[in-house]
């Protein structure tokens, strides 16, 4: 393949760490601070879609920082794969930074420098796993992530965030130490190198049961895929400021989980190897109860974030199935939904923090009426659930689809149930909110305000992903090449 | 010609300042810290210059008096000893900057007092680890063991003269099984020069006197380094030292001795002998994964971060005794690339609990809480530091460790290799403890929820130890992008011309 030695990819990684500094120096001036948030945003976004039209053409850029180990360099590389996250978290990135500025002063949060130092960190890392070429850059980039994100979690400093804390770092560098670690060094014990090939490194290097069990211990260790029993992070973590679970637990984080299978499943052991240790259907049925599981949680809680981060258990576990799949079809639908989860659940999330901004409620059962107060934040709440339910006119139809048409192919009709089963419960999770907020009566005790919504830089964000959300269903032909 | 008396100079010239400032306590204190800094820094410059005539020609001999060996004194810098002579001098350079401050707070008008037994003993174990001759290398780790009984005893005067008591009979017994190890060695050869015994010992290597005279001198060198079960006198010794003395002991003492073990087993028995006639590895890794899990876990008893670190550094040293003892390349080059990190990362972790302590005197976890408001750049070395010790990249602690696992998944020792994930867990609930309480305010200044607005009062410690340990955690991070030249050129060659 043509590759393109470059600096851009890491340029493109560095460029929010090295505007820390600034947004350090410039913390009595908030409003400069934010301008050169946006700054780095628009030219990280610039900087990674520079390297389209390349890779699109199927080139691909690489770039060597230093080989601490024979054979294993840190290095970046930019494929298809890398891109297609790498546009999403840099393009939500410029919106999470519009509605950061609305939800935190809307809410008047303490330590504000600190939150978007470690924002901008917390970007740098995720670009860094998407462009890693391989698993010892992608863990070192994935370490970094998780470090950073911790002071994000616990930015409320009270007491509940203080065991949310722990329970995060417990789940996340525990697997990661713990199981990623010795999987790495066992890997290359046996291959002698941790490049993603096309091919994979591990075929015939070890015997079908310890591959088997390899693999597994890679699975639950990226547990910020968050598959069960390694989820429950997740929740705990919605104790972070909205902005956080937006891009970060909706997005950048847990999808940085899964892009890490992804990237082990396809260039560590290859589709080919994967498909003779036949482990498609144990990952898939692993994926599966994770995905029901997740959904029917998910209908019992009550307090709006805790819903969506159930919610989202469930889905990135439809991106696990889709490559468990191991058909094409099933690939192009799990990595496709990689995208259309990201749009679809940042607007739900934008909407809940937009709603505890403007009203301060923050369960479900307090909602009703509130379509009457925040009319556009509901709508757009409506058109996030959809997407992510899977149902037309918004792109989540599509990966669904192609998760669908990937299990019939694999004849795995099993899976195609779980699919259509989680539709149903999604469906029962997300509907009745938006329903009783436009049509059933505001809680007793409420008097009837007029429209009233969050600030305007909340509002804005959330209206531009619903419509991306939208638009997707119509152009999904941008992310499927 | 200076450059070939650079061997001889590295060691003089902390020994000459040290004579000095014995005179100049009559003369004038103030003059102490300036000769005490000069000397340090010729040291540095020698040991800078050696490095790059050790990558340029190998091995650099020096003969005292133009003797040659047998007979007389010789110095050998190769690739294993130059690294740790690079690390001695530039640790004890920075701790004498960073102490100029704190030592007087700690000590008063005893601050000069301390620099001329500080030099003697930086002075003793950069001789340890410069000497090839195995009786000088005995004296010397007197000189710097003796230097230590009196530096830590300068402490706290309700308990660190008892704790240094009890670490001065230990440490006697454990220098006489060394010496009488070299005795041993000694009768059996008639020489005591490391390269000589290497070429006289094939032929007598069954018999056992030279089995007895290994054991007694690994025993008399594990005492030393505090391996468990024989660490019982570092914990206190160390606690209740002067933190400027603590902070230069705790991080070298342990590793210098580490390379005395590594020095020992491939320049004076080799290989054939250590790994293939004495039938021991297996239960030394074994001693040395149970020796990591206990200093783990006693570190996760304390409730104080002097205490904390103390049983971090008996663990470390288990993961170093393991590495050498895996009997392959990676293990060996893990072993000694952990001697220059670990030398590092627990030095910057010392230069965080000086910081702390000289600005607020008590350590305890409680006495912690809202620390990072208060000296956020301080916290922010305790962070690194601390993710090092964990082993997360690209800080250096995650290179050697990569190395010692991948020596024992190499090895198949499946025990040790558990060991050092396990400790790597238990270290990072060791490091997040300390950065929860530092992190959250204290708990009766707890508002209810968000928003508390009060400015926080930044309370740094001062610049020359602020600086003294931002150039430590760059070096954190620089050792580790950069270990893989380390390895590829300095400690491979080593580790090769040993290991067959």
């Amino acid at each position: 393949m043509d590759q393109i030695v470059s600096l851009r990819p890491l340029f493109a990684v560095l460029v929010s760490m090295l505007v820390i500094p600034i947004l350090l120096s410039s913390a009595k001036r908030p409003n400069v601070r934010e301008a050169w948030t946006f700054i780095a945003g628009l030219i990280k976004f610039g900087l990674v879609v520079s390297m389209l039209p390349a890779v699109l053409q199927g080139r691909e850029f690489v770039f060597t920082l230093s080989t601490p180990f024979p054979g294993v360099p840190i290095a970046l590389q930019v494929d298809s794969l890398g891109m297609l996250f790498a546009l999403v978290a840099s393009f939500l990135w410029i919106f999470t930074s519009l509605y950061s500025i609305g939800y935190m002063r809307g809410l008047d949060e303490h330590a504000q420098t600190r939150f978007f130092a470690f924002f901008a960190l917390a970007l740098s890392s995720t670009i860094g796993v998407a462009f890693s070429a391989n698993l010892f850059t992608l863990y070192l980039f994935y370490e970094i992530l998780s470090l950073c994100t911790y002071p994000l979690v616990v930015h409320h400093q009270d007491q509940k965030a203080r065991i949310s804390g722990r329970k995060y770092l417990a789940f996340i560098l525990g697997t990661s130490v713990g199981l990623v670690l010795p999987g790495m060094l066992y890997c290359y014990h046996l291959a002698g190198t941790l490049d993603f090939t096309a091919a994979g490194i591990l075929a015939g290097e070890a015997s079908p049961p310890v591959l088997i069990f390899l693999f597994f211990v890679f699975l639950f260790g990226f547990a910020k895929a968050g598959i069960m029993p390694f989820h429950s992070w997740l929740p705990a973590a919605m104790v972070a400021p909205t902005p956080v679970s937006a891009l970060l637990h909706a997005v950048a984080v847990v999808k940085v989980g899964v892009f890490s299978i992804v990237r082990v499943s396809t260039g560590i052991f290859g589709v080919d190897l994967l498909k003779s240790l036949a482990l498609g259907p144990a990952v898939a049925t692993v994926a599966s109860i994770t995905i029901l599981l997740g959904s029917l949680i998910a209908l019992s809680q009550d307090e709006l974030k805790r819903r969506l981060a159930f919610s989202t258990v469930s889905q990135l576990s439809y991106i696990v199935l889709g490559i468990a799949l191991l058909t094409p079809k099933g690939m192009l639908g799990g990595v496709l939904h990689i995208a259309m989860h990201a749009f679809g659940k940042i607007t739900l999330f934008f909407c809940a923090g937009a709603i505890m901004v403007a009203t301060g409620k923050k369960y479900i059962s307090q909602m009703g009426g509130l379509g009457r107060i925040m009319p556009v934040t509901l709508g757009a709440f409506f058109i996030g659930s959809l997407s992510v339910i899977g149902l037309p006119p918004t792109g989540g139809f599509f990966s669904k689809w192609n998760l669908l048409l990937g299990a019939i192919a694999a004849d795995q009709i099993v899976f195609a149930g779980v699919l259509l089963a989680s539709s149903f419960l999604n469906a029962f999770y997300f509907l009745p909110i938006v329903f009783k907020g436009f049509f059933a009566a505001a809680p007793a005790g409420e008097a009837a305000s007029g429209i009233q919504e969050a600030p305007m830089c909340c509002v804005v964000p959330l209206v531009i992903t619903a419509g991306i959300s939208i638009a997707l269903f119509f152009y999904p032909h941008i992310f499927m090449n | 010609m200076m450059s070939a008396h650079y061997p001889a100079l590295l060691i003089l010239f902390p020994l000459l300042a040290s004579f000095i400032n014995a005179a100049f306590l009559w003369v004038d204190r103030r003059l102490c810290f300036p000769v005490a800094v000069l000397g340090m820094a010729g040291s540095l410059y020698c040991a800078g210059q050696l490095l790059v005539q050790v990558l340029a020609a190998g091995q650099v001999s020096y003969r005292f008096g133009g003797w040659a060996p047998p007979m007389g004194i010789e110095l050998v810098i190769d690739e294993l000893n130059i690294l740790v002579l690079v690390i001695i001098s530039a640790v004890a350079l920075i701790n004498l900057i960073a102490s100029k401050r704190s030592i007087h707070a700690e000590l008063g008008i005893k601050d000069a007092t301390f620099y001329v037994i500080y030099l003697l003993f930086v002075t003793g174990i950069l001789g340890v680890t410069a000497t090839a001759d195995l009786f000088n290398l005995y004296v010397l780790i007197e000189i710097a063991s003796l230097a230590s009984y009196a530096l830590l005893a300068m402490g706290n005067q309700d308990r660190a003269p008892w704790a240094s008591l009890n670490y001065v009979f230990l440490g006697v017994i454990g220098a006489s099984f060394y010496l009488l190890g070299v005795g041993y060695i000694y009768i059996m050869t008639g020489s005591l020069n490391m390269g000589d015994v290497q070429g006289l010992l094939p032929p007598i290597m069954h018999s056992p006197a030279i089995t007895v005279a290994f054991v007694f001198c690994l025993i008399g060198v594990w005492i030393k380094m505090a391996l468990f079960p024989l660490h019982g006198w570092l914990p206190n010794a160390y606690t209740y030292a002067p933190v400027s003395a603590s902070r230069v002991i705790a991080p070298l003492m342990t590793k210098v001795m580490i390379y005395v073990m590594i020095r020992i087993m491939l320049s004076v028995f080799g290989y054939a002998y250590v790994f293939e006639q004495l039938d021991l590895q297996k239960w030394i890794v074994l001693l040395a994964s149970v020796a990591i899990m206990a200093g783990a876990f006693m570190a996760l008893a304390q409730k104080d971060l002097k205490k904390m670190l103390v049983y971090i550094i008996v663990c470390e040293v288990g993961y170093m005794v393991g590495g050498a003892w895996l009997g392959n390349v990676q293990g060996m080059t893990g072993a000694i690339l952990h001697i220059i990190n670990d030398a590092l990362m627990t030095f910057a972790l010392f230069l965080v609990l000086g910081n702390i302590l000289f600005m607020q005197r008590k350590v305890s976890f409680d006495d912690m809480q809202g620390l990072f408001s208060a000296m956020p750049w301080t916290m922010a070395g305790f962070v690194l530091a601390g993710v090092s010790i964990i082993g997360v990249p690209p800080t250096c602690g995650f290179f050697s460790k990569w190395y010692l696992l991948l020596g024992g998944i190499q090895a198949g020792a499946w025990v040790f290799v558990a060991a050092l994930v396990l400790s790597s867990l238990v270290s990072a609930v060791l490091v997040f403890r300390v950065v929860e309480n530092g992190f959250f305010p204290p708990e009766q200044a707890e508002h209810s929820g968000h928003a508390h607005h009060q400015p926080a009062v930044i309370n740094e410690a001062p610049a020359t130890m602020l600086g003294s340990l931002g150039l430590i955690s760059a070096g954190l991070i620089g050792i580790g992008l950069w270990s893989g030249v380390l390895v590829q050129k300095v400690i491979l060659p080593f580790v090769h011309q040993g290991m067959n």
